[in-house]
């Protein structure tokens, strides 16, 4: 029971980390980018490759799959998604597809349709009981780095300059404009850096969600049930949201096996019913 | 997109009863049979005598049609983005599958059994669609859609699972057309119900209820002003696009003799979006256009490559919205728009 709670919870930092970028680009940029899990599979794809093929340490893995993630991210901002800020959502909900099935294709076409296995260094696998608890390791491993960048996420966006900045932007964009901040600028750099976190989740998630060419797809309703029940205007309300999305996953898929992915989307259904701005949105928007 | 700019420039100098005269003619032009609609169906009709050897993708490509038109209704007149419009066509072509497998095989009750039943699903689940932005609707949609694919896994007593549904042959259509083996009759038959389905459409979508369709689309708000019952029109769109959707779907199962768990995958969602965008919105025809463009190059590409057309079908989606598709679908504009020089203003 606590193991699968536990389960549960690291499951679920997984997913914020994952979708916490989406949480930016798709509440507060009001872009509907489905293609975020394209990043995220970059990341885990960079970290199969760098520890399969040339045996580089998995610890090194992590903030390389970030970075590589953050660039392509950057680059596809400038490129081509900051045409579509003021597109119709059907627009950028087509362009964001496209992303996903050349991504798709892509890595198919590079990396084959196997699913990809990673191997853990030997300190990170295997379990160990704490008071009773069978708790494995790297799941630990994962709350821990999740809950520091949950922390880090909100201290950046309260606390900083850069995340004032960011607010007022989102906010108003115009007025913000008109204060003399930088707003595609900011825009650029939070893009990224929310690629890169979800190429971070990507590499962490290769052990506990599975990678394969249809990573984006698969996993796209999750990211976007944690923005849209989460809300946009918190970093504590996604935080929330994928903790609750997790547990109920787990434990909906541990107990009751032929109807688990139903636990899911019933529960996102009717969360949207009765709370469609969002769990813990501040309402008016 | 309007396809008649003139009908918004209407002026204002004119009394009330000429109004209304004047009202009635706009709607009379708006819903006139067009020109290039005669060439689609000749060109229909042509093709069966034309090309025999291509009957198979012909008859995909009116599934595909029927199946596009009916989500026109929903996004190019009510303007709900929806990405689980598949939903219906899956459960059209499983309700058709089992209706032939357990009951009857007649396919022209099986396809109004699964209109119906697709109706009901679309009935229920449009009320969900009523509340909330854009994104609460996508989301809502995509997960119906998905909900609906995994009731399909699970339930492998009835549905196959992943093996799909199959063993089932339907009998001639009623009772007399007996269907052939090299898809003639089968293409036959979708094509008519095809032209039903897009007429009966076309009825509604350039009916005053479609125009107030438009209305809420453009702005629900400003439309509710004008006492148009928004939340009332969206879900009596979203029910009649839902039948046809599932029709679309148990034409598939009658002229394939199979349902795979693939008519229901996430895959057939974007790309019925995507043949709308390639053909536009707002027109209906749109649909056919798209659909026969769509199946081409698919089909030109999976010859190409057969492992990797996923991608060329995104680059071209990427593009189209970088060039913009409303660019893409004014050619109709340019169409001649009628065959007989009547007057009309």
């Amino acid at each position: 029971m606590l193991t699968i709670l536990f389960d549960g919870i690291a499951y679920g930092m997984l997913l914020f980390i994952l979708a916490c970028g989406l949480t930016v680009t798709l509440g507060l940029m009001n872009f509907i980018n489905l293609a975020h899990g394209a990043f995220a599979m970059a990341g885990g794809y960079v970290t199969v490759v760098m520890m399969n093929r040339y045996g580089i340490s998995f610890y090194w893995c992590l903030p390389a799959a970030f970075i590589v993630s953050a660039l392509i991210g950057l680059l596809l901002e400038r490129t081509l998604y900051q045409w579509l800020y003021q597109a119709p959502h059907l627009d950028q909900v087509l362009f964001s597809i496209g992303i996903v099935f050349m991504a798709i294709a892509a890595t198919d076409y590079f990396m084959g349709g196997q699913q990809q296995l990673i191997n853990l260094p030997p300190e990170l696998s295997g379990r160990m009981d704490v008071f009773g608890v069978g708790v494995g390791r790297y799941r630990l491993f994962t709350i821990i780095v999740c809950a520091a960048l949950a922390l880090a996420l909100q201290l950046i966006l309260s606390k900083t300059r850069f995340g004032s900045r960011l607010r007022a932007a989102v906010d108003d964009r115009r007025v913000a404009m008109g204060l003399g901040i930088n707003v595609p600028l900011v825009f650029a750099l939070t893009f990224a850096f929310g690629s890169g976190l979800a190429g971070l989740g990507g590499a962490m998630g290769a052990e506990i969600l599975g990678l394969d060419p249809n990573f984006p797809l698969k996993f796209m309703i999750y990211f976007l049930i944690v923005v849209s029940v989460g809300g946009t205007s918190t970093v504590s309300g996604p935080f929330l949201a994928a903790l609750l999305l997790g547990i109920a996953d787990v434990a909906g898929k541990y107990y009751v096996p032929a109807i688990g992915p139903f636990v899911i989307y019933a529960l996102m259904i009717v969360m949207l019913i009765v709370r469609p701005n969002g769990l813990f949105s501040r309402g008016g928007r | 997109m309007s396809v008649l700019p003139q009908e918004t420039t209407v002026s204002a100098n004119s009394s009330t009863a000429t109004a209304e005269t004047r009202a009635a003619k706009l709607m009379k032009r708006r819903s006139r049979i067009r020109f290039y609609e005669f060439i689609v169906w000749i060109a229909a009709i042509a093709a069966y005598f034309l090309l025999p050897s291509k009957m198979l993708i012909l008859t995909e490509i009116a599934i595909l049609a029927l199946f596009a038109v009916s989500l026109d209704l929903v996004l190019g007149f009510a303007g709900i983005v929806s990405l689980g419009h598949t939903a219906f066509f899956g459960l059209g072509a499983y309700v058709a599958g089992l209706l032939a497998l357990h009951f009857i095989a007649e396919p022209v009750t099986g396809l109004i059994v699964a209109g119906i039943v697709s109706g009901l699903l679309g009935l229920l689940t449009s009320f969900l669609i009523l509340r909330g932005s854009d994104l609460t609707r996508l989301m809502t949609t995509l997960g119906i859609g998905l909900m609906m694919a995994e009731v399909a896994n699970q339930m492998a007593w009835l549905t196959g699972g992943a093996d799909g549904l199959s063993g089932f042959s339907p009998g001639p259509i009623l009772g007399l057309f007996e269907f052939d083996l090299f898809g003639k009759v089968g293409y036959l038959y979708c094509v008519v119900v095809l032209f039903i389905g897009t007429m009966i459409m076309r009825r509604i979508a350039f009916s005053p209820f479609g125009l107030s369709l438009k209305a809420i689309k453009g702005n629900a708000m400003r439309s509710a002003m004008i006492a148009v019952p928004g939340r009332k029109r969206i879900v009596i769109a979203y029910t009649i696009a839902a039948v046809f959707a599932g029709m679309a779907g148990a034409l598939l199962t009658q002229t394939t003799a199979f349902v795979s768990p693939d008519v229901l995958a996430f895959h057939r969602s974007a790309d019925v979006l995507l043949v709308l965008v390639i053909g536009g919105t707002g027109y209906l025809y749109g649909g056919i256009f798209g659909a026969i463009l769509f199946t081409l190059v698919k089909d030109w590409l999976s010859v190409i490559t057969p492992q990797y057309w996923m991608f060329y079908i995104g680059l071209l989606l990427v593009i189209l919205v970088l060039i913009g598709r409303d660019r893409l679908s004014r050619w109709v504009e340019y169409l001649p728009e009628r065959l007989s020089k009547k007057e009309d203003r």
